[in-house]
């Protein structure tokens, strides 16, 4: 059980700093835009694919550098040269244009690197145990992985809070029509933070991308889980996404690990369930099966009972 | 009687057409085609309902079509087992009813709020349905799906809907039923009370309605409907699986829409139309024809927000005035260099699919447009960056001819009092 506990607890808490690597980027874009931007994962994914393409030639360590910056450029373009244009036709439009976005990335994707998942390796430095505990190996990439997004952590929160640009990021947050009434470019602001957050989760994919799998799929198996984070945390708070970051992979990987069904459930208070008829499978799945449904329950809950999400204070 | 036509005159040419159709194209292909066109047509009017009328953005609106197809083909099922008198022209009615019961359940949690909120309780509900739907097998049928055989059923007037024809016949009846459904409430006062929660929320509010009800209604609604053409797809494919209730029917669904132009009773329509024929006969052209359609939703998104009805309905005032002629030739010496220049990005996108996806096992040499070409030589790359460089540049120069043309259309719409 302690063993359990220990290894969920760490791989919750490394899920979970890896949604924050892309739920930051998601709140600052959607705080600051007002854009719900559904391409998000896809930059997660093109960094995994950028990755793993730049590690085939000259390594791991150039593609950790490289990729997020190549990402963090694409984003930026997307931006200037096709959400600008959109902006002006109002949010729905733009929701609209991320979704197609995200739709031709994945066909992209597939094109250039097929639909199968591709062999995209943990590096050899890092390629062994890092520690042996009740007889479970744990490798030493996740360990990596985990002091990486710590550190982009730290990084971010001290540009946040501590330089002029995290200023007015952070004034754009909860007054964006002040800001521009102050003088500042809003537009390049856009510009940088929609960049800034597109190349976060370039990293957060060219790091995961080996941990996990690298598939053409990996943007719309994820994507949906961003947005229940940034949602349960609440629309524009950072502090918000990252408890809710923290919340739900925790809650995704300590559910995995649970072999209860309801039938036992029901079977130890003494009463037996109908089986056999058509939703008879809803008393014998296990909490691990039910694990993919867990965030949308809570996403769908918090929207009705606390629509400012968790720390939120702005109304959805 | 000349009145009545003029005002029927469009539903009496609609069920012309829907009944000559399989006349003119007879074979099986066409058939399948039309068929699925038909229930498309009624599921992005369904979404339309949402989207276009209550402006509603919502990204699972596959739920009540999926849903209400699982429980039609259950139906199927369940009837042919206790042999119960129910025919198959029927079974829509079931999904119907299915659609209404998921859209009221759902739509009361999901439209008390509006807005982003919808939306993202919207994707939320879909995500759940679609993760449940690989869970609890025994009502989604896990990877195979569930399957009826519609010719079992209680027959009446002896057709047995085991030919494709007959089974169009009855899309094609409750295609047209639902259509003018659909069309008949964006007549009555509730339809107007939604175009009015789209428009203005607040002033809605002020009126005295609920804006909450509007949208709960306009939802369970738009689930009705969308629960309609889910029973005719399970009739028409006799086969359900979880793909049905996913975010990428969903999604479809949504893109076809938006294509077609939300802001007209006739886009869904057009949307409908236009991508199941795109989609059925680019598959087996090209590879990539998922990449087209994506592409294609971006530069509607980004040039085209209303659409290609909206863009239509744009020159009704201007052929109306009889002014087509001042518009035509700017039109044509633009449409030109433009048709050039997506040939050329056609061309790349087949070039680098082939060279990417088949070249592997294939080799380079491939027909491109019907021409022998070899894509692992430079040549055929020059020449399609050229093409679509150049009828990219003629265009953009030829352009300002467009805006000029429409500046002295309005001018003179506004001389004759028209504007």
């Amino acid at each position: 059980m302690t063993e359990l506990i220990l290894f969920s607890t760490l791989n919750g808490v490394l899920y979970g700093m890896l949604l924050f690597m892309m739920a930051s980027g998601l709140t600052l874009i959607f705080s600051m835009m007002g854009v719900l931007n559904f391409a998000h994962a896809s930059f997660y994914m093109l960094g995994a694919y950028f990755g793993f393409e730049i590690s085939r030639h000259i390594g791991f360590w150039p593609g950790l550098i490289v990729a997020p910056l190549l990402v963090g450029v694409v984003g930026a373009l997307v931006e200037r040269f096709a959400l600008r244009r959109v902006h002006v036709y109002g949010h729905v439009a733009e929701l609209l244009f991320t979704f197609g976005l995200a739709f031709v990335l994945e066909e992209l994707v597939q094109m250039f690197w097929g639909k199968l998942p591709v062999d995209y390796r943990v590096p050899q430095a890092l390629d062994f145990v890092a520690f042996t505990m009740f007889g479970t190996t744990y490798p030493a990439y996740k360990l990596f992985m985990l002091a990486i997004a710590i550190a982009m952590f730290v990084v971010l929160f001290a540009i946040l809070t501590r330089t002029r640009v995290g200023l007015i990021i952070q004034a754009s947050l909860t007054h964006p029509n002040m800001v521009a009434m102050l003088g500042h470019d809003v537009p390049k602001v856009f510009m940088l933070v929609f960049g800034a957050g597109s190349l976060l989760a370039g990293l957060a994919g060219v790091i995961a991308g080996p941990a996990l799998v690298t598939q053409p799929s990996m943007a719309a198996l994820l994507g949906p889980i961003l947005f229940v984070v940034v949602v349960v945390g609440g629309l524009g708070s950072l502090s918000g996404a990252f408890v809710a970051s923290l919340l739900i992979g925790l809650i995704q990987t300590f559910a995995v690990a649970m072999n209860v069904s309801l039938s036992e459930v029901f079977a130890f208070l003494g009463v037996s369930p109908a089986a056999g008829t058509l939703l008879g499978d809803l008393w014998r799945v296990t909490v691990a099966q039910v694990a993919p449904v867990i965030p949308y329950l809570l996403l769908v809950l918090i929207l009705i009972f606390r629509p400012t999400g968790l720390l939120g204070t702005r109304d959805t | 009687m000349s009145d009545a036509l003029r005002r029927h005159g469009v539903w009496i040419g609609f069920a012309l057409l829907l009944a000559v159709l399989p006349r003119v194209f007879t074979s099986g292909t066409s058939l399948t085609m039309m068929s699925l066109m038909g229930i498309m047509m009624v599921f992005a009017l369904s979404y339309n309902m949402l989207l276009g009328q209550t402006g509603m953005l919502s990204f699972g609106h596959a739920v009540y079509y999926g849903l209400a197809g699982f429980i039609a083909i259950h139906a199927m099922r369940t009837f042919v087992a206790d042999k119960l008198p129910i025919p198959l022209p029927l079974v829509p009615i079931v999904g119907g009813l299915a659609g209404l019961a998921f859209g009221v359940v759902f739509g009361s949690v999901s439209t008390r709020r509006a807005g982003t909120a919808f939306a993202m309780i919207s994707l939320g509900l879909a995500e759940l349905v679609a993760a449940s739907s690989l869970v609890l097998r025994s009502f989604f049928g896990g990877e195979e799906g569930i399957t009826a055989d519609r010719s079992k059923l209680f027959r009446v007037f002896d057709l047995s809907f085991g030919p494709q024809v007959q089974v169009y016949y009855l899309i094609a009846v409750w295609t047209f039923v639902c259509v003018l459904a659909m069309y008949a409430i964006t007549r009555t006062p509730f339809g107007r009370m939604c175009n009015a929660v789209r428009e203005n929320p607040e002033r809605a509010e002020f009126v005295g309605y609920s804006t909450q009800t509007v949208r709960w209604i306009s939802f369970s609604l738009a689930g009705l409907f969308a629960g309609v053409a889910g029973a005719l797809a399970a009739i028409s494919f006799e086969i359900m699986n979880a793909l049905s209730v996913s975010a990428g029917q969903s999604g479809v669904v949504l893109l076809m829409t938006y294509i077609g132009g939300v802001g007209h009773f006739m886009g869904p329509i057009i949307g409908a139309v236009l991508i199941t024929a795109l989609q059925i006969s680019l598959s087996d052209i090209t590879g990539a024809w998922m990449l087209y359609f994506g592409l294609m939703f971006i530069l509607v998104v980004m040039f085209v927000p209303g659409g290609i009805a909206g863009w239509i309905m744009l020159h009704e005032p201007v052929v109306k005035a009889g002014l087509t002629g001042l518009l035509a030739v700017p039109y044509l010496t633009v449409a030109v260099p433009m048709a050039a220049s997506a040939l050329g990005l056609v061309g790349l996108v087949e070039l680098s699919h082939h060279m990417l996806v088949k070249a592997a096992t294939e080799g380079g040499k491939f027909r491109l447009f019907g021409v022998a070409v070899d894509g692992s030589s430079l040549v055929p790359w020059l020449v399609m960056v050229a093409i679509a460089a150049a009828g990219f540049l003629v265009a953009r120069a030829l352009w300002p001819r467009v805006t000029h043309a429409w500046g002295q259309v309005h001018d003179e719409l506004k001389r004759r009092g028209l504007r």
